[in-house]
C-alpha cells in the first residue's frame, strides 16, 4: 500500500514536470527571436516584404511578432521530430557536434556556433549554415556571406514550383533575406521535401540519447553478468534480480516456442540485444525533463532494426523456406505463380509492418501527450486567457498522467512485439520440414 | 482536398483495425474463460495476431498520411 502510494506519487510529479516543460516551451514567445539585435520583429517582416515583391506568393507568415495562433499539430511535430541541438526545458541548450558536407567541403564544429534561442531557432548562421526549428539546413545563395552571420528572424512562404505548392523558409539578415534549403533527409530529399545541398552527417538529439542509452544498458547488463558470475547459485539480487524475468520470460514464452529448443541458441543475443535496444530507448523517450527524445518513434531508426531482421531472416531461411516462396509445393501447378507474387511481396511487407509498427506507435503515444498539454494553450489562447488556460491544465494533467500510464505499457508492449515477431519471421525461415510431403 | 480524403482514409483504417482487434481481444477473453489454464498461450497468440492487424491498419494510415500532403 505504502509502496503504491509512493510510485502514483513519483508517477505525478514526474507528469507534472512533463507538462511544466512543454508549458515553459511555448510561453516562452515573451522574449521573440529579436533578443539578437535591439530592432523589434515586426520591422523585419515589413523588409522581407519589400525585399520579396518579386516573389509573387510572398504572403509571409508575419507571425514572429509574437500574436502567434497556437497550432497543436506543427507543435507537436516539431517536439517529436530530431535535432540539432539537445533542449531540456527551453532552458538548458546542450550543444552537439555538427559534420556537414556540402560541395564547399566538410564542415565539424559545435551547434553551440547557432546560438539556438526559442524554438530551436538559430541567431547566427555559420559558413553557410543555419538552424531552423532544431534542424541544421544550408543557404545554398553564394552571396549569402561565410563564417558568423547574424540571422534576425526566418519567415515562411508558400510558393509554386513547377504547379506544385512548396513551402519555402527564408532566413532574415543584415536587411536581406534567403532562401534555405531543405533539410538533408535519408533519401536525399527524392521521397519529398525537395533536393537539398549538402549532407548532414551530425551526432544529432537522437543519436545522442542512442549512444548514452546504449552505454546505461550496457552498464546494466554487465553488472548482472558480473553478478551471476560471481554468485552462480544465490538467488537474483539487484539488477539481475529485474534482467532475469525479462529474460525467462523472452526464452520460454519466444524464442524457444518459436524458434525450437536447441536452435535458439544461435539467435537469442540477437533478440535479447533488439529487446532490450528498444525498451530502453521507448523509456528513455518518456523521462520527462530529459528532452523526451523520440529514438525509436524515428522511422529511419526501426528502418534499420527492421532491416536487421529482415538480413537475418533471409541469410538464414533454409531450402524449405525458398521452396515455399518461389515454388508452393502442394497446389496446382496454376495457381504457384500467383503464389510466388504474393510470397515475395509479403517477404518486404513483413520488415515493414515491423518498422511502421514500432515508430507509429511510439510517436502516437507522443503526438497524443503533447496535444494533451496542447490543450492549455488552446484553451487559454496562448497565454492570453488565464482563466482557459486554468480550465485546460485541469483537463490536461489527469489526461496526461492516464497517457503515460499507457505509454509505458506500450514500451514494453511494443519491445515485445518485435522481438515475438522477429522470433516468429526467424522460426518460419529456419522451420525444419518433417513432412514436406503433406504439403 | 487531399487532406480531407487522407484524414478520411485515416478514420477508415483505424475502424477496421478496431474492429479487428476488439475481436481477437473478446474471443481471447472468451477462451481464457474457459480454460484458464491455457491463458498465457492465449494471450501470446493475442497478442500476435492484434500485432499483425495493427500492422495492416499502421500501413493504411502511413499512406493517408502521404496522401494527405
Amino acid at each position: 500500500m505504502k509502496s503504491t502510494f509512493k510510485y502514483t506519487l513519483l508517477v505525478c510529479l514526474l507528469a507534472g514536470g512533463r507538462v511544466f516543460g512543454s508549458v515553459s516551451d511555448t510561453i516562452a514567445p515573451v522574449q521573440p527571436a529579436a533578443t539578437a539585435t535591439p530592432v523589434n520583429a515586426q520591422n523585419h517582416d515589413e523588409h522581407a516584404h519589400d525585399e520579396h515583391a518579386e516573389h509573387s506568393a510572398a504572403d509571409h507568415d508575419a507571425a514572429h511578432g509574437g500574436a502567434e495562433a497556437f497550432d497543436p499539430a506543427s507543435t507537436a511535430i516539431h517536439h517529436i521530430s530530431d535535432a540539432n541541438v539537445y533542449s531540456i526545458l527551453d532552458l538548458v541548450r546542450i550543444p552537439l557536434p555538427m559534420i556537414l558536407k556540402s560541395d564547399n567541403g566538410w564542415d565539424f564544429f559545435m551547434s553551440s556556433k547557432f546560438k539556438p534561442g526559442h524554438h530551436e531557432d538559430g541567431h547566427q548562421g555559420y559558413n553557410s549554415y543555419v538552424m531552423h526549428h532544431g534542424s541544421v539546413h544550408r543557404i545554398s545563395d553564394p552571396s549569402f556571406p561565410q563564417g558568423e552571420v547574424v540571422i534576425d528572424t526566418y519567415s515562411h512562404a508558400e510558393e509554386d514550383f513547377d504547379g506544385k505548392k512548396v513551402q519555402s523558409i527564408y532566413a532574415h539578415s543584415g536587411g536581406k533575406s534567403y532562401k534555405i534549403d531543405p533539410r538533408s533527409t535519408l533519401d536525399g530529399g527524392i521521397l519529398g521535401g525537395g533536393i537539398t545541398s549538402f549532407t548532414d552527417f551530425s551526432i544529432t538529439k537522437n543519436v545522442a540519447s542512442m549512444i548514452i542509452v546504449c552505454l546505461f544498458v550496457f552498464y546494466l547488463l554487465r553488472k548482472a553478468a558480473t553478478f551471476y558470475k560471481k554468485n552462480p547459485t544465490s538467488a537474483p539480487k539487484g539488477v539481475a534480480g529485474f534482467i532475469e524475468p525479462i529474460f525467462v520470460f523472452l526464452r520460454d514464452e519466444v524464442a524457444i516456442p518459436f524458434l525450437g529448443p536447441e536452435k535458439y541458441k544461435k539467435y537469442f543475443p540477437m533478440l535479447l540485444s533488439i529487446f532490450f535496444f528498444i525498451l530502453g530507448l521507448n523509456l528513455f523517450g518518456q523521462v520527462p525533463f530529459l528532452g523526451s527524445v523520440n529514438v525509436t518513434g524515428n522511422i529511419s531508426i526501426t528502418l534499420v532494426l527492421s532491416l536487421i531482421v529482415f538480413i537475418i531472416v533471409n541469410i538464414n531461411g533454409n531450402k524449405d523456406y525458398w521452396k515455399h516462396i518461389l515454388w508452393m509445393p502442394g497446389v496446382p501447378t496454376a495457381v504457384k505463380p500467383l503464389l510466388s507474387v504474393i510470397e515475395i511481396a509479403s517477404l518486404f511487407i513483413k520488415p515493414l509492418t515491423l518498422m511502421l509498427r514500432l515508430a507509429g506507435n511510439i510517436s502516437a503515444g507522443h503526438v497524443a501527450i503533447l496535444s494533451f498539454i496542447g490543450l492549455i494553450f488552446v484553451f487559454g489562447k496562448s497565454g492570453t486567457d488565464m482563466a482557459g488556460a486554468g480550465i485546460g491544465t485541469v483537463l490536461a494533467v489527469p489526461l496526461t498522467l492516464f497517457m503515460m500510464a499507457i505509454e509505458l505499457l506500450v514500451a514494453f508492449l511494443q519491445a515485445y512485439v518485435f522481438t515475438l515477431l522477429a522470433a516468429s519471421y526467424i522460426g518460419a525461415a529456419t522451420e525444419e520440414h518433417a513432412h514436406a510431403e503433406h504439403h | 482536398m487531399g487532406s480531407t480524403f487522407g484524414a478520411i482514409g485515416a478514420g477508415l483504417a483505424v475502424i477496421g483495425a478496431g474492429i479487428g482487434i476488439g475481436m481477437i481481444g473478446g474471443k481471447a477473453v472468451e477462451g481464457i474463460a474457459r480454460q484458464p489454464e491455457a491463458s498465457g498461450d492465449i494471450r501470446g497468440a493475442m497478442i500476435l495476431m492484434a500485432a499483425l492487424v495493427e500492422g495492416a491498419a499502421l500501413i493504411a494510415m502511413i499512406l493517408s498520411i502521404f496522401m494527405a500532403k
